[in-house]
């Protein structure tokens, strides 16, 4: 093999891997504020690389019957949760505008938009408002029951919700699966390389979404929220943080990544309703080896990890997934070796 | 009804089932299904509900089962009952290998790391060569019993079965011993248990194993079943399955997990029945169903379903330990003179803090002294010095004359120091009896095999009446058989107490053994010490009592901001200067 075709796979690796590092430092968000290991991450993944690529042809995606239907079953559970905490008429207004009336705005708008042909951009924009209502209401409905429960629980119930969602991925988009239009028919040679509009856009996007989560946590006010939130929920509902509200915002971040990946990625590959869980594994993959705490870390790895596998399926193609879930091996026995026990003093 | 006897009644139950005319086939096959399911359940149970790891890569060690005596049926011509022994010990070995990697990570990476490994190892079995890549391997022979060919699934059902039950019989056994103790105790923590000189790592090590061996043992009977072996059912779907079963049954309940098994396994084929008739076709939705339910029973049930069936039987309270032989207990050399334990210039800094500063004190044979101060004089950091659950920034500490400093919590445990907690650190659900054998858990010897197969009884019923004689010595004998989390907190102080006695201790630390005790509790507590302290034993005590420390102590050393600032016998301290400072500040 000579210099052009590691350039190649090096370029190819680095597309995928910043992909995988979006969703890598969405899976330490969400687990540094709810202590939830947020498996599920991968299938918003599949839902917006489904709802936009199905927007991109012409109809309307199923993705507004999920929503109309989390709205509801949200609803119901914020009732009940009303009705043993005792609610106010606002927070039941509330509750009726975050579950019902702006996922039935988004239906409608989504009604309209479809088969107008409005353009990349308003379907991305409209996929993402889509998808990303849906992290807070699945965090009402799954996860804020249990919002106390161990680390542990809390990974069991993400499997559930892994499962659940993949059977409804299924109900709502089929079984068949869908590859969307290239954003962009630009291409730029770099030397022997050439890179592909889309590339230059999922490098791009990627950077302005983790800058603009830097800036979010750094400099405003809800992301100090979630970062205190993170360092210790009795403290940060002590100084008046409402703990709901972090993980309602950290759900709703995570699903908003999550649908901006599976729009970048619906151009370059066919995706099905079930694609998601390998792609979200990879983001895992980094976010381990970052610890589940350092973004910057999680990025560097998932853009190893994206490098590694491009490579693997050159080498192996056979061997590819192989190659990509052993990487956390050796970072396991680092982990293990260095690691001293802490056992806090309650 | 006594546990044994339902067992048997179940046991009769299970064998009587294809022995009853007319019963179909299938439902021969489904009950099968949910004994090899039931065992790979009950490895989980243990992992998760008990040992307090969870693994979603289960299903890979029963690929390793099933793999190995796949290949070497069909490609060697071994006899298939040659092969379980080759099956069990790959799927130990590679427990062994991927244990010893992730065992010891904290947590949340353990699952995340089986999630890794089981993705790994489902595609390892689907690309090599030698496993019939995708397309898997067939024609496994069946199993022969005498001659005969188990080809009929009645006959199997049998050999399923016998192996569920005779694998939950041996885990139960298991877990009521010397070693399921320490098995228990390290899911509330490890810091109390390794202070007993249990060693985590190992403990859970054979937990992880255990577990792979139950999964090898159904890959194994899989292989012999289906006769064709393929990567599909070895995936990390078929692992959060099973761990799915466990969850429903109960996690910490080992017959739970058949249970589990049973509602899972019958859950699924009335779904591939039901739902094709309600959607119009029989894909996955299945998931959609089992997602919900195992979200919800975690939102309405978090402990399964096991607990519940049981409340539904009448109870038999537990009847305390008959009496045994005696242990043997460490002699105390009361004529020698040299001091027993000597802290020299010991330090410990965190960062730029220094919360132990070169204190050096000593305490001698027989000797109650106490270690006093205000909060965040470094009391409990200066207990974790000695203890070897933290380690020195410089100094030693010697006991008995040799340098105990960085050996650890376990072989300091070993050398005769046994100590309390300022947080109380009992398992909550264990009996009082329980937690205290824990102490004793150096003075034991039986292991895992002798446990499972109850050859461990002598030595159990010594660990457990030595347990019920400390008990009654703090004077809690009526409380024994109670859960420790139904007791006071000052008296779970003195639970820790007997606890640390049943170590057969030369040197007992205590962490504040008198607060929250009434004034009758702490005379008691008071005549206690004294008395141990006849039969040479040394104590190390930190306390905010004064009344209590003056009145027993033999000699006392004050710590303040990490340094030492006076020791002497308590008359002397009580007029100290420096004391008087530290404790009501300048104006005395």
């Amino acid at each position: 093999m000579d210099g052009t075709i590691l350039l190649f796979l090096v370029q190819d690796g680095i597309t995928n891997g910043a992909i995988y590092a979006l969703l890598g430092i969405a899976l330490v968000l969400v687990f540094a504020v709810t202590r939830v290991i947020f498996i599920p991450q991968g299938e918003f993944v599949a839902f917006g690389a489904l709802t936009y690529a199905l927007l991109e042809s012409g109809r309307l995606p199923g993705t507004v019957w999920l929503l109309a239907g989390f709205g509801v079953v949200a609803f119901v559970f914020d009732v009940a949760a009303m009705r043993r905490s005792g609610g106010s008429g606002r927070r039941l207004v509330a509750a009726m505008v975050a579950d019902l009336a702006v996922p039935a705005a988004l239906v409608a708008v989504a009604a309209g938009v479809a088969g107008r042909e409005l353009g990349a951009a308003t379907h991305f924009a409209l996929t993402v408002a889509l998808i990303a209502p849906l992290g807070p209401l699945l965090y009402k409905i799954a996860y804020r029951p249990i919002a106390g429960a161990s680390v542990l629980t809390l990974l069991i119930a993400s499997v559930g919700v892994h499962l659940a969602l993949v059977g409804l991925g299924l109900f709502f988009f089929g079984a068949e699966g869908l590859r969307a239009p290239a954003m962009s028919s630009l291409m730029v040679s770099a030397g022997p390389l050439i890179i592909t509009g889309q590339s230059i856009a999922v490098y791009v996007v990627t950077l302005v979404a983790i800058v603009a989560l830097w800036l979010f946590f750094e400099r405003s006010l809800w992301g100090k929220a979630l970062r205190a939130t993170a360092v210790n929920r009795l403290g940060a509902r002590l100084v008046g943080i409402r703990t709901d509200f972090s993980g309602t915002l950290a759900f709703g971040l995570a699903a908003g990544v999550g649908a901006v990946s599976g729009i970048l990625v619906a151009p370059m590959t066919t995706i099905y309703y079930d694609t998601g869980f390998l792609i979200g594994l990879k983001g895992f993959v980094a976010a381990i080896i970052g610890g589940l705490a350092s973004h910057p870390l999680t990025a560097a790895a998932a853009l190893a990890v994206g490098s590694v596998e491009s490579l693997a399926s050159f080498f192996a193609s056979d061997l590819k997934e192989i190659v990509v879930f052993s990487l956390i091996l050796p970072v396991l026995l680092w982990r293990s070796l260095k690691h001293v026990h802490v056992e806090e003093e309650d | 009804m006594p546990p044994r006897l339902l067992l048997a009644g179940f046991a009769g139950l299970i064998a009587l089932v294809p022995l009853i005319p007319g019963v179909p086939v299938f439902w021969i096959t489904l009950a099968g299904n949910i004994g090899l399911a039931a065992l790979v359940a009950m490895g989980l149970v243990l992992l998760t509900g008990v040992g307090g790891m969870t693994s979603f890569g289960q299903a890979a060690f029963c690929g390793f089962g099933a793999y190995a005596t796949a290949v070497l049926t069909t490609g060697y011509g071994w006899n298939p009952w040659a092969t379980l022994p080759v099956s069990l010990a790959i799927s130990g070995g590679a427990a062994v290998v991927l244990g010893l990697l992730t065992v010891r990570l904290s947590g949340h990476f353990l699952p995340l790391g089986t999630i890794a490994w089981g993705l790994a190892l489902y595609y390892v079995f689907g690309n090599l060569e030698i496993l019939g890549r995708h397309d898997g391997l067939s024609g496994i022979p069946p199993l022969t019993i005498a001659g005969h060919a188990l080809t009929d699934p009645r006959s199997v059902h049998w050999v399923i079965w016998a192996a569920v039950i005779l694998a939950g019989i041996a885990t139960t056994h298991l877990l009521d011993s010397r070693v399921g103790r320490a098995i228990r105790a390290l899911r509330r923590g490890q810091l109390a248990a390794e202070a007993f000189g249990i060693d985590a790592s190992t403990t859970k090590l054979i937990v992880f194993v255990h577990a792979a061996l139950l999964a090898g043992l159904s890959g194994w009977l899989y292989a012999h079943v289906q006769r064709t072996v393929t990567q599909t059912p070895f995936g990390i779907n078929a692992g959060i399955e099973y761990l799915f079963m466990a969850v429903i049954g109960g996690s910490g309940q080992i017959w739970g997990a058949v249970v589990g098994a049973g509602i899972v396994t019958l859950l699924e084929e009335a779904l591939q029945r039901l739902l094709p008739m309600i959607f119009g076709s029989g894909a996955q939705f299945e998931g959609v169903v089992f997602g919900i339910v195992l979200v919800g029973l975690l939102q309405v049930a978090r402990e399964g379903l096991w607990p519940h069936l049981v409340a539904l039987l009448p109870s038999r309270p537990r009847s305390p330990p008959g009496p045994a032989e005696a242990l043997a207990r460490r002699s105390i050399d009361t004529a020698r003179k040299t001091p027993l334990l000597r802290l020299e210039a010991a330090r410990k800094q965190y960062g730029g803090l220094v919360a132990v500063n070169d204190v050096s004190f000593q305490v001698g044979r027989g000797e109650i002294v106490a270690l006093i101060g205000p909060n965040g004089a470094g009391k409990s950091t200066t207990f974790n010095l000695i203890t070897g659950v933290t380690a020195l920034t410089a100094g030693t500490v010697s006991f008995d004359g040799v340098e105990i400093s960085g050996t650890g919590s376990q072989a300091i445990a070993r050398r005769g120091i046994a100590r309390t907690f300022q947080h109380v650190k009992l398992d909550p659900d264990m009996t009082v009896l329980e937690n205290v054998a824990l102490g004793a858990h150096l003075r034991g010897r039986a292991g895992v095999i002798s446990s499972m197969l109850r050859l461990d009884r002598r030595d159990e019923a010594k660990l457990l009446a030595e347990a019920a004689t400390q008990i009654g010595r703090v004077g809690l004998g009526e409380h024994m058989m109670k859960p420790a989390g139904s007791l006071a907190l000052g008296q779970q102080r003195v639970v820790e107490i007997a606890r640390a006695l049943a170590l057969d201790p030369t040197l007992l630390l205590l962490d504040e053994p008198a607060a929250g005790l009434r004034h009758f509790e702490k005379e008691a507590l008071a005549d206690l010490l004294r008395r141990l302290r006849a039969e040479g034993v040394s104590v190390l005590l930190v306390e905010h009592d004064m009344g209590f420390v003056m009145g027993l102590t033999d000699h006392i050393v004050v710590l303040d901001f990490g340094t030492k600032i006076a020791e002497g016998p308590p008359e002397v301290i009580k007029t100290h200067p420096a004391v008087l400072e530290a404790y009501l500040g300048g104006a005395a």
